[in-house]
């Protein structure tokens, strides 16, 4: 498996120096891009852009799961709550968050707090979705044997519906999570001073492909760390899962 | 034999459809009653009215004497498909009711750890269900049933998911288990065999609309071993058993 990675990676490389001199115009090869992200690491312009993207995302993505979860759960376990909700939810899931971006500008001004709030409706969205389907799919063998153990409601919720909803809210978060990381470069894109997205729309100004190129890629290499970081995360909580 | 649960009249319809018409019966303190009959016969029906989990449309439940309200840890179940918590070991398992009645933790173990004993899953008291097998996973929801001091164990075909060889292990490990901490027993099942092994009395139930067809007294004396299991005269009860369960037709008693 593991060498399989290593030529799949070789491969990528190997297209991408054939694209390089095949003579498209401006078209950098690896070794450019290397020089140009050594240059951007060295003058402290792509750490300070990293800093700026991945601080909005931490933000919205925080407060998108700590508001999520509660509601989620809410949904879940009174059904006044989800017949009220759920028509808004779907509706909502189906704009994308950027669409909501003029109008979070509109009203919001162009400071942090409009990309900050497309993140955490993005995050929010995935999130609620799962924790509520998690909740709504616990066994109910499993609430049933709580209760003849003795156990009431309150019981039953902390100790058999969350943890038993659990591995659904992970999965909502890797969602999530990957949303959030999309929606930041896109939001920057459109209005921020500083940021990965950012940068890449000032180089298409410039006709600047290797610092496009090396943007490209570090919101690539970052977003896979996330990932990684979640699925391991969910590795550890939840490996009494059966497993197929 | 003083009575210990009292089914009154209990009947159940649901969407318009009558699962259970009027049962009564009456099942014994310390008894071991089985109850048999086809799908649909509403077995589960009155099983889970008996747990409380299921209020019936008519009639009542009395667990001595008392009317059955809701589920209580006075009542034990044990389910066909385990319900044992997957994210907890055996020991928190078993544990878990005596958490919820606020035992103390240090007396929590010790009687968590002597019902994992007993059902002799000593070596798995750390282990997570995932790792058990079916048998063993059925074990811990007997322990976990026993722990909390239940008089009443209600058992809904619990070795219904089990292959033969292990089926035939676990009834006489069930019994081992009953006859040193006995218990009043109702215990579920649709394997014929299986009724006639474990129990005192076995009640044959009939379908559409569930009722009680035949009751039939097992006078083998317990312990029952491999040899009674092989006897003429197990032969001629499951014999009997069989073709009420197989042959309703015939006039109900």
């Amino acid at each position: 498996m593991r060498l399989l990675t290593l030529v799949s990676g070789l491969l990528g490389l190997g297209v991408w120096v054939l694209l390089s001199v095949s003579g498209i115009q401006g078209f950098p090869g690896p070794i450019e891009v290397g020089e140009r992200f050594v240059s951007l690491v060295a003058d402290g312009t792509l750490p300070a852009d990293l800093l700026a993207s991945l601080r909005r995302v931490f933000t919205g993505f925080a407060l998108g799961v700590l508001l999520a979860v509660p509601a989620g759960f809410l949904m879940g376990w009174y059904p006044a709550v989800r017949g009220l909700f759920e028509p808004w939810l779907q509706f909502f899931r189906m704009v994308p968050p950027l669409a909501i971006i003029p109008l979070a500008i509109v009203l919001l001004g162009i400071d942090e707090t409009p990309k900050v709030f497309v993140i955490f409706l993005a995050s929010f969205l995935s999130s609620v979705v799962s924790t509520f389907q998690g909740v709504v799919s616990v066994d109910n063998t499993l609430i049933n044997a709580a209760r003849v153990l003795g156990a009431g409601d309150r019981r039953i919720f902390t100790g058999v519906v969350v943890p038993a909803s659990t591995p659904f809210i992970l999965v909502g978060m890797r969602i999530g999570l990957g949303a959030s990381w999309a929606t930041v470069v896109a939001a920057e894109l459109i209005a921020a001073q500083q940021g990965l997205g950012y940068r890449m729309q000032q180089a298409q100004l410039y006709y600047d492909l290797p610092t496009i190129f090396v943007s490209l890629v570090v919101i690539g290499l970052v977003g896979l760390a996330m990932d990684r970081a979640l699925l391991l995360a969910e590795r550890r909580l939840t490996g009494w899962q059966e497993r197929r | 034999m003083t009575p210990k649960i009292e089914f009154r009249g209990v009947n159940h319809v649901f969407d318009g459809f009558t699962a259970l018409g009027e049962v009564d019966l009456t099942i014994g303190d310390g008894e071991f009653v089985t109850v048999v009959g086809p799908s649909g016969c509403g077995k589960s029906t009155l099983l889970n009215a008996a747990a409380g989990l299921l209020t019936p449309s008519g009639g009542e439940v009395r667990v001595d004497g008392d009317l059955v309200r809701g589920p209580s840890p006075q009542r034990g179940v044990i389910f066909q498909q385990y319900a044992l918590f997957p994210w907890m070991s055996v020991r928190k398992n078993v544990e878990f009711g005596l958490k919820v009645a606020g035992v103390s933790a240090g007396e929590r173990r010790r009687t968590a750890e002597r019902f994992i004993d007993l059902v002799g899953l000593g070596d798995f008291a750390d282990a997570l269900p995932k790792t058990l097998s079916g048998g063993m996973k059925q074990r811990c929801a007997i322990a976990r049933a026993y722990a909390v001091d239940p008089s009443v164990l209600l058992m809904d075909e619990p070795f219904g998911a089990l292959d033969a060889l292990t089926r035939v292990q676990l009834q006489d490990r069930l019994l081992d288990t009953w006859s040193r901490e006995r218990r009043t027993v109702m215990f579920i099942t649709h394997d014929v065999d299986e009724a006639v092994y474990l129990a005192n009395r076995v009640v044959v139930m009939a379908a559409r609309p569930g009722r009680i067809h035949k009751v039939i007294d097992v006078g083998l004396p317990y312990p029952r071993t491999e040899e009674m299991r092989l006897s003429p005269e197990f032969a001629e009860l499951r014999r009997e058993v069989w073709l009420s369960v197989y042959h309703q037709e015939g006039s109900p008693q």
